[in-house]
């Protein structure tokens, strides 16, 4: 139940003896809605007032609207701040002074009266009002244009409370803290699969963000795998994951270390870059495949599946193959118009993609970090994307596991 | 059980002597109906405002009828007899000038809530009875009250809906007075205010199904308020007097309390022994023409040295 049509009210005086906040609680229940108490200051004196202010959600706006009616007259008092305030962007590139900053958490606006979902919610942007003043979306700062409505200051503005938006996904409440290497991983593993599956079954979409170290550790065909059985649809990566993957396809090696036997191979250190200048002269991965050059591996499923991924550029690519986005901003906005739909993130053993996606993401998409360093997953909370968990655990053992707990779920099906 | 006798020490500093009978029931010694003050307390100062231009002129409440006219001259005995009866009990009654096209000006409990020497005037839900707040407020300002005025979005109608019993404002809601401006008022005064939903529009205002005593005892007349209501003032108020449905649609609660008297309308057998029991004496005034336009004897007076129940009065008397 997403109850999305939302009301702050507040109640002040001697709310708790009189029993009024129990009975407008009681009154948002009994009326099919739901309460969520933002603040709540209890007076420590019998003379001392109370204050509450009260988040209630309702399933229409007709039902919000008779939840109001009836709480009102015991003081529960809606809250009614102007609408936001919106400045013309003065220049190409840049906010203007005073621009409002977002966060990942689902944020509204108010517009002529009316709460307004933002779009695109995504931490460190700005606000865009569209010219009708009907609509509202995040936009970065390079992308703004001179004329752009953005809105500044807190004014008719609000994000919904991160609890609230736990509540209503009841993924991960298994993990107390989030990130530990003394963990039972099987449990986390187990939770992992199934929230996986909960997405595909949404009809959302579950997004893997990989780094080479997947392949080094020999994971590349369980990724393959998982692709192939639709459990990866959309794929973020670097230069070094494609290029390693392609490498084992075409040499059975990763940084020229054999996979089948963990030992360094004769020249094995030309290998990676030998297959960068294959692809390079076929013109892409994708015709790679098409020729049956490049015939296993990520790489190959994801064209043959016709996954959708971005791989982005690094300043110390080798190559890089033809599809790695060099343009750091031009790789940015290509990850953006991947993530609507979005249900689930898995990032494996990457520690800049895994950031620079968290910074993408909305909160209320949930995201499994598994690095072998808990470092990594810190560094991504540190930087505000709180709704992920993680498994410290190298990438192969991990991914094994995985396909493993999705497999058995299957049967069990 | 034995006879026995004993004093009581009650919150107005009144000895008062209560007998029980060997049955175990309570009676108050008629001896002490004056009563012996410890230490003197100033005399108890009643408004109000004689019925002459009284009458059922329009509907605001479910008792009022237009065709059923009260009678004047009925109107104007009943009133008189509820005034000698204060005056009786050592009352200084105050009287406020009729005025014409104001018939309800006869209710002086809505004028306004007194605390100290501040009068917080009403603001009225009706705008029939918003015309009477320039005569009540002229008569405050002349007779030395600070005249305070509640913010101009709120409704609030005096001493018919907040009451003090103890240091609590008790506050009628949702009819006239609205939960807010209790609140409000509350916080003004710096006093706990519990507002409580009158669920019953025959009982529209607290005083018509509330009626403190003293600090902790009071009648009231549970069907007016809902389950929560009703747990509330089962939790505040310590020894309660309820009120059956026929004495308090005869508005028995709407009575009047000077010291250990209750003065209240006729026919209220059950609710007169009941007070007997708690110690108190009741008079009955026949108010019935005010009971067409759903007033009696608490609506016909406002008490201007603070209830008997009042907390905070007794803080003025002991500074």
């Amino acid at each position: 139940m997403s109850a999305p049509f939302v009301e702050q009210v507040e109640m002040s005086g001697h709310i708790v003896d009189s029993l009024l906040l129990p009975k407008v609680l009681d009154a948002i229940l009994s009326r099919g809605g739901r309460y969520h108490i933002v603040t709540f200051q209890i007076g420590e004196r019998q003379d001392d007032t109370s204050y509450a202010r009260i988040e209630v959600r309702a399933e229409t706006a007709e039902q919000l609207e008779a939840i109001l009616a009836e709480i009102h007259p015991h003081g529960a008092v809606a809250i009614h701040p102007a609408d936001c305030t919106t400045v013309p962007a003065d220049m190409d590139g840049a906010f203007p002074d005073g621009f409002y900053c977002t966060t990942n958490f689902r944020t509204q606006v108010r517009l002529k009266g009316e709460w307004i979902e933002v779009e695109d919610q995504e931490m460190d942007c700005g606000i865009l009002v569209d010219a009708e003043g009907t609509s509202a979306r995040c936009i970065p700062m390079v992308a703004v244009k001179t004329g752009d409505r953005i809105v500044v200051g807190r004014q008719g503005t609000r994000v919904l409370p991160p609890e609230a938006e736990l509540r209503k996904h009841e993924l991960f409440e298994f993990m107390a803290s989030p990130v530990s290497s003394e963990r039972p991983k099987a449990v986390s593993v187990r939770e992992i699969a199934h929230a996986m599956k909960r997405t595909r079954a949404a009809g959302e979409k579950v997004l893997a963000v990989l780094g080479p170290a997947v392949v080094h550790t020999g994971g590349s065909e369980l990724v393959a795998k998982l692709v192939r059985d639709g459990f990866i649809n959309v794929l973020f990566a670097g230069n070094a994951l494609a290029t390693h993957d392609i490498e084992q396809a075409f040499y059975g090696t990763s940084l020229g270390v054999s996979l089948d036997k963990g030992l360094p191979t004769d020249e094995g250190h030309e290998h990676h870059l030998r297959t960068i200048n294959t692809i390079r002269r076929l013109g892409s991965i994708r015709r790679a495949v098409e020729i049956g050059k490049l015939t296993s591996g990520i790489m190959y499923e994801c064209v043959r599946k016709e996954i959708p991924m971005v791989l982005a550029g690094s300043i110390r690519d080798d190559g890089p193959l033809p599809e790695v986005i060099t343009n750091t901003l031009e790789a940015q906005d290509a990850m953006r118009r991947l993530i609507p739909g979005v249900g689930f993130c898995l990032m494996v053993a990457t520690t800049l993609h895994s950031v620079a996606v968290g910074n993408l993401l909305p909160a209320w998409v949930k995201v499994a970090c598994i690095d072998i360093n808990p470092a990594t997953v810190t560094k991504l909370m540190d930087r505000g994307s709180t709704q992920t968990v993680g498994i410290v655990s190298d990438a192969e053992p991990f991914l094994r596991s995985l396909v493993a707990e999705l497999e058995a779920g299957n049967s069990s099906n | 059980m034995p006879s026995r006798s004993y004093a009581l020490w009650l919150p107005n500093w009144r000895l008062e002597t209560v007998r029980t009978n060997p049955a175990g029931k309570m009676s108050v010694s008629r001896g002490y109906s004056q009563p012996m003050v410890l230490p003197a307390m100033p005399q108890p100062r009643i408004l109000m405002c004689p019925p002459d231009h009284y009458g059922i002129e329009y509907e605001i409440n479910p008792w009022m009828n237009r065709s059923l006219g009260a009678v004047r001259e009925l109107a104007f005995r009943q009133w008189k007899n509820l005034r000698d009866a204060l005056v009786s009990l050592g009352v200084q009654v105050e009287t406020l000038t009729p005025q014409p096209g104001l018939p309800d000006l006869v209710f002086t409990a809505n004028a306004g809530l007194v605390f100290h020497s501040t009068f917080l005037s009403s603001r009225f839900r009706h705008e029939v009875r918003a015309r009477e707040s320039p005569y009540f407020e002229a008569w405050f300002a002349e007779h030395g009250f600070t005249v305070e005025h509640l913010p101009e979005n709120m409704y609030h109608e005096g001493a018919g809906d907040a009451l003090f019993c103890g240091d609590t404002l008790f506050a009628g809601y949702r009819t006239r007075s609205d939960a807010t401006a209790h609140q409000w008022v509350g916080q003004q005064l710096g006093v706990r205010v519990l507002p409580l939903e009158l669920v019953n529009p025959r009982f529209y205002h607290l005083d018509t199904c509330f009626c403190p005593l003293a600090a902790g005892e009071a009648l009231f007349y549970p069907d007016a308020f809902d389950a929560y209501g009703q747990r509330v003032v089962q939790t505040h108020v310590p020894k309660l007097i309820a009120v059956n449905e026929a004495e308090a649609f005869r508005f028995g609660c709407n009575a009047v309390v000077v010291g250990k008297t209750v003065v209240h309308n006729s026919r209220c057998p059950e609710m007169a022994a009941s007070l007997a029991a708690a110690g108190y004496r009741s008079i009955e005034v026949e108010l019935d023409e005010f009971l067409k336009a759903g007033g009696s004897a608490k609506c016909l007076t406002l008490r201007l040295d603070g209830e008997e129940a009042a907390g905070w009065k007794y803080t003025t008397a002991a500074a």
